[in-house]
């Protein structure tokens, strides 16, 4: 006892003693980190704000110009607004699978069944896969003629668009290459969160009556709400922040059918050296983000159990 | 009695080996879909160019040629692709474990004036969206000349990684912390500490991040797209995206060269995926 006591005393001091010399050693520790994030995030944010209120081509001097980037974008750009609709209709198309089917991939591989580890094995490996060789692959499979996708299609007599060129087809398409490269991801947040769920709460039930399918229902999905409003936000969040499954697969087209709002951004910022014009639209899709974001947090009251 | 018994449990088996079998359906049928676009990939690469375009197709190669891999590499520079990419990798990742692990260690363990604001406005940078600070880190780099090199690809990834810091510091809060009170009773310095006790324990910490950085490094395509327009300096998926835009396609060797970006990040992830699944759990972030 009074050993530990000497020993705790002595740990004291010896913090103490460090303590005045050491007190600013850990900003030591911190400043690469420090210094990395006010150069390439911190500094970069300040001049993006401050661009956006110019207009530049990168070759002469920038020009103040106020609020015109901004103005110009909301009444005069019917692009930036068919583009805003499109990542719309991309999320649209993409929360409902990327909700539901990692969702009943967890709820399959929950339980200890044999060669379990093989097939998450199988759910991950789109997930590690780049977006050149997913969307490289993927073009491949919806190709009208030659691809895999209409030919098993027309096993059941279906003859299959040509995907990726159709008005509307090609969206969907797109769309369902970004679930299916989701699902791993998702489902690993799902078995997580089924960790959590108490064995007693399902044997409480089962006592009471409970079949499979009421457990599942009333005690599995509600306890894991938390986990699929976070696959909401973060797969809301991603459809904003996706340029190369688009330059690779469709590049925006057919007629600006695909054209999301980073694929739209980079034409101006450099395909039309438009600087002030892009970073306007990047400060935009921050507030964009920040308001969805916001909207769903205050939505989760009324579904989210925590 | 008994034999009421038994009827239920023999019932209750049968359930389970039925709740088995249909789970075994189910997933094979969902395993084969996600997989079905890389056997798709392999096939083809496999495959001449008139194979390609045959109707029906063929789920085996008929004549398996390695053709397309050779010509892959012998129309565009892939070599200097691979070894652009290995490099890029290598140093962020190096780079991003010693930044991370330092501010990690400070986080936790070292009390300094600011500690907690300064650690919420590092969390808070992972909320910034890349556009947002793509076009003026552009300009930046421009200034100081660093388009067309790699260093707007290395040095940005291995001083602001927020992610890395904040999950070894969450590791760093589950490991004892009377190891290195022991260590400063001997006399041993905060960064005696960090390099002889914290560093070592956090090594399953380090793998994780490790594979996060380095498959985010290798799968980029904004960054190099953005910052490279020289052939020779091009990563791997700049070179296949490259080789797409040739006047005709030629779908062998776009697979063939889907498959050579794909191989590397598959063996670091068959290798180490005890991490990657921790990490996604850890934090519910991917890299």
């Amino acid at each position: 006892m009074a050993q530990s006591q000497a020993l705790t005393r002595l740990v004291a001091k010896t913090k103490e003693s460090n303590i005045r010399w050491h007190r600013y050693e850990g900003y030591l520790f911190i400043a690469p980190l420090i210094i990395g994030i006010v150069a390439f995030i911190f500094l970069p944010i300040a001049a993006s704000l401050y661009m956006s209120f110019h207009t530049w081509d990168m070759v002469s001097p920038p020009e103040l110009v106020g609020l015109k980037n901004y103005a110009r974008l909301v009444s005069r750009d019917r692009l930036f607004w068919k583009v805003l609709g499109n990542t719309f209709r991309y999320a649209g198309w993409i929360i409902v699978p990327s909700v539901t089917f990692p969702l009943i991939l967890a709820a399959l591989l929950d339980r200890p069944i044999r060669l379990r580890y093989l097939y998450r094995l199988a759910f991950f490996l789109p997930l590690v896969t780049s977006v050149v060789a997913v969307g490289l692959m993927f073009r491949w499979l919806y190709d009208g003629e030659f691809g895999l996708i209409n030919y098993v299609l027309s096993w059941v007599r279906i003859d299959g668009p040509n995907w990726l060129s159709d008005v509307f087809w090609a969206m969907p398409a797109v769309a369902m290459v970004t679930v299916w490269q989701g699902l791993g991801y998702n489902m690993v947040l799902y078995l997580a969160g089924l960790q959590g769920i108490p064995d007693h709460l399902y044997e409480a039930a089962t006592i009471d009556g409970a079949g499979p399918l009421s457990r599942f229902f009333k005690i599995t999905i509600p306890l894991l709400t938390p986990t699929m409003f976070f696959i909401l936000v973060m797969s809301v969040i991603g459809t904003f922040q996706t340029f190369g499954l688009i330059y690779v697969m469709t590049q925006g087209g057919p007629i600006n059918s695909t054209n999301v709002y980073i694929y739209y951004l980079w034409q101006m910022a450099f395909g039309s050296s438009k600087m002030g014009y892009a970073s306007a639209m990047a400060w935009i899709l921050a507030m964009v983000i920040f308001t969805i974001t916001m909207i769903q947090v205050r939505l989760a009251k009324l579904w989210v159990h925590y | 009695m008994r034999a009421a018994r038994v009827e239920r449990v023999t019932s209750l088996k049968q359930q389970e080996l039925l709740a088995n079998t249909v789970t075994h359906i189910l997933l094979i049928v969902l395993g084969l879909a996600a997989l079905a676009p890389f056997w798709w990939m392999i096939s083809t690469s496999f495959k001449t160019e008139f194979e390609a375009f045959q109707i029906p197709p063929t789920w085996l190669p008929l004549e398996p040629t390695l053709e397309a891999y050779g010509d892959l590499f012998l129309d565009q520079p892939f070599g200097i692709f691979l070894y652009n990419s290995v490099k890029i990798a290598v140093l962020s990742v190096g780079g991003q474990l010693i930044t991370s692990s330092l501010a990690a260690f400070a986080f936790a363990r070292l009390d300094f004036p600011g500690k907690n604001v300064l650690f919420i406005i590092v969390l808070s940078t992972m909320m910034v969206p890349y556009a947002v600070t793509v076009i003026p880190l552009y300009i930046v780099m421009h200034r100081v000349g660093w388009v067309n090199t790699h260093l707007p690809l290395i040095v940005p990834a291995m001083l602001s990684s927020a992610y890395g810091t904040f999950l070894l510091r969450q590791f760093m809060f589950s490991l004892p912390v009377e190891l290195e009170d022991a260590a400063r009773i001997d006399g041993c310095n905060s960064f005696g500490i960090y390099r002889r006790i914290a560093l070592p324990l956090m090594k399953p910490a380090l793998a994780t991040l490790g594979v996060f950085s380095f498959m985010a490094s290798w799968n980029n395509f904004f960054g190099p797209f953005i910052f490279l327009d020289r052939k020779y300096l091009f990563t791997v998926q700049l070179g296949v995206a490259l080789v797409q835009r040739q006047w005709y396609t030629s779908w062998p060797r776009l697979m063939a060269g889907s498959v050579v970006v794909t191989l590397p990040v598959l063996l670091v992830f068959l290798l180490l995926q005890r991490y990657f699944v921790r990490g996604i759990s850890l934090t519910g972030i991917k890299g």
